[in-house]
């Protein structure tokens, strides 16, 4: 009863942050300006970070935290080189 | 059999509802990031799941391993206090850069920046300051 | 003692953190203990500015509050975008608000309530004029807002502050 409701649960979280993923590439290929495409690419790493969470509840190995943990970190990086290059037009002054 | 099968119902009902929340309000977020029509709007949207998004989602997790193993298992939680302390700083860093670019077209949504008044300083406030 | 831990919030953090990622063992706890004391005295090689805090006691309050508030724009912004803005007729906007708070912990601070709760986020702050840019997504009255940004969280944050 209980692997049932948590496998459905899962099943539809899962579809759900997908379709948020693909929805962030949408606004990243449409944009229309540079940072419409940062904040789209900031949402993906998140999305992809909470599906990956997911992903080690569904399988039960502890392994996935640490990749989502990385990616969280990674998706910080980048969107803060990204909006600094937004604003001066270098990353590295 | 999966693992799944060890967790106690009252325990299942609650991760499974919070994992449901979570997912779902990421979702929103998404559509809204889709569908909203300007850049200041769609800033907003990403924010859903920052904050009770990835809660649900973590706290979701932290359950379902603490319960089939039997022990507090509290190191989603750390991913959590880090998504909440980031996707601000980067969100507000994006927010001025944007704002700075709109700024220097001389876009009309957002409000200029009158130069401060004689009194106050000598330089005029056109600049952004470093 | 204060030369091994010259930031003392900052050396019990790195070492609660330890423990939760590695599990809470004996070693472990001696391993955390030793990172912190190296990342302690290699942030003070950084001379970064000491942070003062006031009224500790004030801070569950804050944090209290903040986590209501989320709770309640998630709701309200998740509403707002299912139902397409109540079918078109959301406006949103800028609204700059006076800040009496100099303190820069105090505003990063409040940079991150503000953004942090959907529906509200923070554009720019103008140190000479002591004016924040927000942008709001339901801007219904301008003042409301300002009297909710300087009596929820400005107020708090001036007592643990200055």
């Amino acid at each position: 009863m209980s692997a049932t409701i948590l496998a459905t649960a899962l099943a539809i979280a899962q579809l759900a942050l997908v379709l948020a993923m693909a929805m962030a590439v949408v606004r990243m290929l449409r944009g229309p300006r540079a940072q419409d495409r940062v904040l789209a690419l900031d949402a993906l790493y998140l999305n992809c970070m909470l599906l990956l969470v997911t992903l080690g509840i569904r399988t039960g190995s502890v392994f996935f935290f640490e990749a989502s943990l990385i990616i969280a970190m990674l998706g910080f990086v980048a969107t803060v080189a990204l909006a600094k290059f937004l604003m001066r037009g270098e990353v590295i002054e | 059999m999966t693992p799944m099968a060890e967790v106690p119902l009252w325990a299942a009902i609650p991760i499974a509802a919070l994992l449901l929340i979570g997912a779902g309000l990421t979702f929103i977020g998404s559509v809204g990031l889709m569908r909203l029509s300007s850049f200041y709007d769609r800033i907003h949207a990403p924010t859903l799941g920052s904050s009770w998004g990835t809660a649900g989602i973590v706290m979701a997790s932290m359950g379902y391993f603490s319960v089939l193993q039997g022990r507090p298992v509290l190191h989603e939680f750390l991913l959590g206090v880090f998504v909440t302390v980031t996707t601000p700083v980067t969100l507000t860093l994006l927010a001025r850069a944007a704002v700075f670019r709109d700024r220097t077209e001389g876009n009309p949504d957002v409000p200029a920046r009158e130069p401060l008044p004689p009194a106050a300083g000598a330089a005029p406030a056109d600049g952004e300051p470093s | 003692m204060s030369r091994l831990f010259p930031y003392p919030v900052l050396a019990a953090g790195l070492v609660l953190m330890w423990l939760v990622l590695n599990g809470f063992t004996p070693g472990h706890l001696v391993l955390g203990v030793a990172v912190s004391i190296v990342a302690g005295v290699s942030m003070s090689a950084l001379h970064p500015a000491k942070p003062r805090l006031r009224r500790w006691d004030r801070i569950p309050q804050l944090v209290a509050i903040v986590l209501y508030d989320i709770v309640r724009s998630n709701i309200a912004v998740a509403a707002l975008i299912l139902s397409n803005g109540r079918h078109g007729r959301r406006r949103s906007g800028f609204v700059e608000i006076p800040l009496t708070l100099r303190d820069p912990l105090g505003l990063a601070i409040l940079a991150i309530i503000i953004t942090a709760t959907p529906g509200t986020a923070w554009m720019q702050y103008d140190a000479r004029r002591e004016e924040v840019l927000l942008h709001v997504f339901d801007l219904v009255d301008e003042s409301a807002w300002v009297a909710l940004i300087k009596g929820r969280y400005e107020s708090l944050l001036l007592e643990i502050f200055e």
